[in-house]
C-alpha cells in the first residue's frame, strides 16, 4: 500500500466522487473498499455518506462492516467520517427510528426545527467555531458547507467538538485521538475544508508536498 | 417567511454542451463562452458558494459527453456542484453523481412523472434532489404562474406554486426557480414569483432568471430566496463573483468572504 493510500468505505449512498476528488486534491490516493478486513485495519479510512440514516446503516450492515468500523475506532486508527458518516457513530437518529447506529458515542440525531422559520434541510455555508484548546484537527474557525436536516446537539463526552448555530447550537465536527467526524462536507468546503483534510492526512502519516496539497495558495 | 442564518449563496451557472460553456438567451442563440473547467475554477476563486451546471445539449452525442465534463470540473472544484439537464430517471442522476455532482437538478421529467422525485430522494437523499421549475406568468391571470417545460417550449396547465409545494412533499430538497418571463432579459428576478414560492415551501429556494446587477440579487433575497443564481452577469466580465458579493455586502447583506482557493 502506498503511503498516500486512503480507503473509502463504499456505502453506496454517498457523493463518493466528490470525496475522492477532494482527497486527491489534498495529496492522497483514494481507493474504494467494502472489505471488512481492510475497513478494520487500513491505515487511513474515510466513512462518507449522504442521504438517510437507515439507508446508509443498511449498506454498512449488509456489507458486514459494523464490527470492523467499531473496532478500528476503538483502536484509534485514523478515521474521517463525513456528514451521514458522522451521524452513524451515534446510537440512533430520529430520522430512522429503530435503526441502531454504531454506538461509538451516545449522540442521537435530531431534526432541525422548521418552526423557527428556517429552511430544512440546512443547505449552505455556516460559520464553524473551533473548540477551546488542544484540538489536533479542529484548530480553525471558518465557513464550512453543510447539507443536513439532522444533527447532534451536544458534543459527546471524551470528544472535542466544533459547533455552529442554525435553529440553535449544533455539533459541526468532533475529534478524539486520530478520529475526526464532520457534519459538514470538508471536500466541499473550499480552502477551509482542504486544510482540515490535509491536517487529518498528515496526522495519519501521509506526506504531502506543498504543491500537491495546493492549499497554501 | 424564512429567517436568514446562513449567508446567502451566490451561485454562478454554466450552461454547457459538448464540453463547452454556452450562453443562452431564452435558451436560444447559443454562443460559445469558454471552457467549463477554467470558468468553474475562476468562479470558486472569486468566492462562488456553489456551482450549477446545466447540460443544454440538443443531441444524444453531446449529452453523452456531459459526464466527462462533470468529471473534469469535479477534479478541480472544492465547492458544491449541482448538475441538471437531461435527467429523466434516477439512473441518469446516478451517473452524474458518480461523475462528481453533489446534487442533481430535474425539471421536465419530474413534471411528467412526479414519482421520480421520491425515488431519487430515497436513493440519494433529499438534499441531492433539486427540482428545477421554469415558471411563466399566465396570460389570463397575471398574479399566477404556470409551469413551462421542455426548455421553455411547452406551457403546462400546472400552477407553478402548487407544483413547488407538491415537489417538496414528494422529496425535493431544494427548488431552483427560474422565471421564464425574466430569463435573459437582465431586468431582475420576478420577485412576486419568488415571494409566492418561498412562502409555499420550507426547503431552500434558489432564484434564477433575469439578474443583471448586485441590486437584483439583494432584491431576490429580500423577497425570500435563500440563494441567487446568475449566469450572464458573470460571463461578460463586467462583474466577478467577488465584485458582486462586495457590492451585496455594501448593500447590507452578510456574505461569505472569499478565501484564496484550494
Amino acid at each position: 500500500m502506498s503511503s498516500a493510500t486512503v480507503h473509502i468505505v463504499r456505502t453506496g449512498t454517498a457523493n463518493i466522487a466528490s470525496v475522492m476528488a477532494g482527497l486527491r486534491r489534498a495529496g492522497a490516493r483514494p481507493v474504494l473498499t467494502d472489505d471488512a478486513g481492510v475497513v478494520e485495519s487500513s491505515a487511513r479510512l474515510v466513512l462518507p455518506g449522504v442521504g438517510a440514516m437507515g439507508a446508509t446503516m443498511g449498506a454498512v450492515q449488509s456489507a458486514g462492516l459494523v464490527a470492523a468500523l467499531r473496532k478500528r475506532i476503538e483502536q484509534d486508527r485514523p478515521t474521517l467520517a463525513v456528514c451521514m458518516g458522522h451521524q452513524l457513530l451515534g446510537v440512533s437518529s430520529d430520522e430512522s427510528p429503530g435503526v441502531p447506529g454504531l454506538g461509538v458515542h451516545d449522540g442521537v440525531g435530531v431534526r432541525f426545527s422548521e418552526a423557527s422559520g428556517l429552511r430544512v434541510p440546512q443547505l449552505g455555508w455556516n460559520s464553524v467555531t473551533k473548540p477551546e484548546d488542544g484540538a489536533r484537527f479542529l484548530t480553525e474557525s471558518g465557513y464550512a458547507y453543510f447539507a443536513n436536516s439532522y444533527c447532534f446537539r451536544s458534543v459527546p463526552s471524551d470528544w472535542m467538538g466544533a459547533t455552529a448555530v442554525y435553529d440553535g447550537s449544533f455539533v459541526a465536527a468532533i475529534e478524539r485521538g486520530n478520529v475526526l467526524t464532520c457534519q459538514f462536507h470538508p471536500e466541499l468546503s473550499g480552502a477551509f475544508g482542504a486544510r482540515l483534510m490535509r491536517r487529518w492526512l498528515v496526522n495519519a502519516g501521509v506526506e504531502i508536498a506543498q504543491d500537491a496539497a495546493g492549499v497554501m495558495s | 417567511m424564512s429567517i436568514d442564518v446562513l449567508p446567502p449563496r451566490v451561485i454562478p451557472c454554466l450552461d454547457f454542451s459538448d464540453g463547452r460553456v454556452v450562453k443562452g438567451i431564452k435558451f436560444q442563440n447559443l454562443r460559445d463562452a469558454g471552457d467549463p473547467v477554467e470558468l468553474a475554477r475562476a468562479y470558486e476563486a472569486q468566492g462562488g458558494d456553489e456551482l450549477v451546471m446545466l447540460d443544454v445539449s440538443a443531441t444524444t452525442e453531446a449529452r453523452a459527453s456531459a459526464v466527462e465534463t462533470v468529471r473534469l470540473v469535479r477534479e478541480t472544484l472544492s465547492i458544491p456542484l449541482t448538475v441538471g439537464g437531461g435527467v429523466r430517471v434516477a439512473d441518469d442522476a446516478a451517473r452524474l453523481l458518480d461523475a462528481g455532482a453533489d446534487k442533481t437538478g430535474i425539471n421536465t421529467a419530474a413534471v411528467r412523472n412526479p414519482e421520480v422525485i421520491t425515488e431519487m430522494a430515497q436513493r440519494f437523499g433529499r438534499q441531492c434532489v433539486v427540482v428545477a421549475i421554469d415558471a411563466a406568468r399566465r396570460e389570463d391571470e397575471q398574479d399566477r404562474w404556470q409551469v413551462v417545460t421542455q426548455a421553455g417550449t411547452k406551457r403546462e396547465e400546472i400552477d407553478a406554486v402548487g407544483w413547488a409545494r407538491e415537489a417538496c412533499e414528494r422529496g425535493a430538497g431544494e427548488v431552483l426557480l427560474t422565471s421564464w418571463d425574466r430569463d435573459g432579459t437582465r431586468s431582475g428576478y420576478d420577485l412576486d414569483l419568488l415571494r409566492a414560492v418561498s412562502e409555499a415551501v420550507t426547503v431552500p429556494v434558489i432564484a434564477s432568471g433575469g439578474a443583471h446587477t448586485p441590486e437584483h440579487l439583494v432584491e431576490a433575497l429580500e423577497a425570500g430566496a435563500d440563494a441567487v443564481l446568475a449566469a450572464s452577469i458573470f460571463h461578460d466580465g463586467e462583474h466577478t463573483v467577488k465584485s458582486v458579493k462586495d457590492a451585496m455586502s455594501r448593500l447590507g447583506v452578510k456574505v461569505r468572504e472569499a478565501e484564496p482557493v484550494a
